[in-house]
């Protein structure tokens, strides 16, 4: 509503980056880090110190097995996810817009939203054998389920004034879907395809502890046997790590794709 | 039958009925209402809320059908919403991922107008509504006047000759609403249409409308038509003189004093 004071303070934004919450972040990750070394140093729990899990970090890159994990776990997320949000944003528009597919569909969806994506996994491997497809099954169905829900909300909740106003300046169903429907619905879409992101990530890490030959949650099954903690640490924090880069740059071409969005800050 | 096109009112309702759900839980939104407005003219409806105004215009912009009774647009019945009928939301219903310019040209471009003649047009309009500085600004960076006007210059930017305007200004405040009426008055005096303006303020009411159509509820029917005889353009003085006052209390009575319907005129 005040235009103005809209203007100047996304003009003060980009004018100056405020380092106080920067800093602050660094200093909480000192601390956690500070922390960490003083409880092992003392030997209060038997638990690898920041040094000796920073050491098995680097040996681990220069054997090249940390990176073949990296790489192994990523594909099939992102092969699950890709194909996940591909059918789900189709399938949403469907179920947001027509009220037979939506009574056909949302049974379906419902239903398996209940089951944990992990509870599928036996199913996956009796039927699609040991190697790939159950994992990057498993992992589409966890996509799917959680980006289909968010973009037939995001296709209901268009607000019908919007629709009114093409319609009276000409716009049949054809113009409207497009011009319309997708640009009002892109936020809960983005919205579902992160929390898709998220739950498809959640979901290839424990399909490795389960069932594969690499990947990060495999590499932790392994050092698991041998009490090897070093190694369980370093991925640990690389799947933290990992799943923070991704999420933040899904949030960053959300901000993109909605800045005309009005947000309260 | 030869009558010439001044003859046939620009919209025409004919015994419009409106009903809305059914069984026990219906109720009547419109009852029979008749009225003729020409073309050129300026029209503003008040009533009290249920009076069935915001139906009325519904049912003019095509976007609610009648339940008896028909809607005429020069003659011809009103099927469904059409770029000839311009509407202007009370929430302003402006596209937010697109800018003014953008907003402005949205009936033009779903039309698969050239580039450069869709930018003619935007730039006669988005001059015309003072909002020249901002052609470029998202919707969310605007004040609601200035939302509002970026609405009117895109409803007139498809060339309509009727604009349905629903309570325009009623989200704004009572300075900014009175710069918008002269505004308005303005931009209608270049751009000549006919206007259906509803309003809830009988201030409002008075200073545009060559007529002002007073309405009841419940159900929504019309009350009385009053006519304002003051010739445009408006001014302040005008707004502040005898005359003005004399309509004003004519139609607050209108408004505010309606005797309960007699049951024999159901």
């Amino acid at each position: 509503m005040t235009g103005a004071a809209g203007v100047t303070q996304s003009a003060r934004n980009k004018a100056f980056i405020d380092w106080s919450p920067i800093l602050l972040n660094l200093l909480a990750f000192a601390c956690g880090v500070g922390l960490w070394w003083a409880i092992t140093a003392a030997q209060m729990v038997v638990l690898p110190g920041p040094v000796e899990v920073f050491t098995r970090g680097i040996e681990l890159i220069a054997n090249g097995q940390l990176p073949l994990d990296i790489v192994s776990s990523l594909r099939r997320v992102l092969t699950g996810f890709f194909l996940g949000v591909a059918l789900a944003i189709p399938v949403g528009f469907l179920m947001g817009w027509y009220r037979v597919a939506r009574a056909l569909i949302e049974p379906y969806v419902q239903f398996f939203r209940m089951i944990p994506p992990l509870a599928v996994i036996p199913l996956a491997i009796v039927t699609m054998g040991i190697d790939e497809a159950p994992k990057v099954f498993v992992i589409f169905l966890a996509s799917f389920l959680s980006c289909v829900v968010a973009t037939y909300q995001g296709v209901i909740s268009v607000d019908r004034t919007l629709i009114n106003a093409a319609r009276v300046l000409g716009a049949t169903d054809r113009i409207i879907f497009p011009r319309v429907i997708i640009p009002a619905s892109t936020p809960f879409i983005l919205v579902g395809v992160r929390i898709g992101l998220g739950s498809a990530w959640a979901t290839v890490v424990a399909a490795e502890l389960i069932a594969a030959q690499s990947g990060l949650g495999f590499r932790m099954q392994q050092a698991q046997l041998y009490y090897d903690l070093p190694t369980i640490f370093v991925s640990l924090i690389t799947i933290g790590i990992l799943g923070l880069v991704m999420d933040r740059l899904v949030q960053a071409a959300e901000r993109r794709l909605t800045q005309w969005q009005e947000r309260a800050r | 039958m030869t009558s010439s096109t001044t003859d046939v009112p620009k919209i025409s309702f004919q015994n419009v009925s409106r009903r809305f759900g059914d069984g026990a839980g219906s109720f009547l939104a419109l009852d029979r209402l008749s009225l003729d407005i020409a073309d050129g003219e300026f029209v503003t409806v008040v009533g009290p809320s249920g009076c069935g105004k915001s139906t009325a215009m519904n049912i003019a912009a095509g976007l609610t059908e009648v339940s008896d009774g028909r809607v005429l647009v020069d003659g011809k019945d009103v099927h469904g919403p059409g770029p000839e009928r311009g509407v202007i939301f009370q929430q302003y219903a402006l596209f937010p991922w697109l800018t003014v310019r953008q907003n402005v040209e949205f009936g033009l471009r779903i039309k698969g107008m050239p580039a450069t003649e869709r930018r003619r047009i935007s730039d006669h309009f988005i001059n015309l509504v003072g909002l020249a500085d901002f052609a470029d600004a998202l919707p969310k960076t605007l004040s609601g006047g200035m939302k509002q006007r970026c609405a009117i210059a895109r409803a007139y930017a498809v060339n309509p000759t009727i604009l349905l305007m629903d309570e325009p200004f009623g989200a704004l405040d009572a300075l900014t609403r009175v710069g918008m009426q002269d505004q308005l008055l303005d931009t209608w005096t270049q751009e000549r249409r006919t206007v259906v303006f509803i309003t809830h303020d009988v201030d409002e009411a008075v200073y545009l409308a060559n007529r002002v159509i007073v309405m009841a509820a419940r159900p929504g029917r019309l009350q009385e038509i009053i006519p304002v005889d003051l010739p445009y353009p408006r001014t302040e003085a005008m707004r502040l003189s005898p005359e003005f006052a004399e309509v004003r209390n004519r139609v607050w009575h209108a408004v505010y004093h309606q005797k309960p319907q007699i049951e024999s005129n159901i």
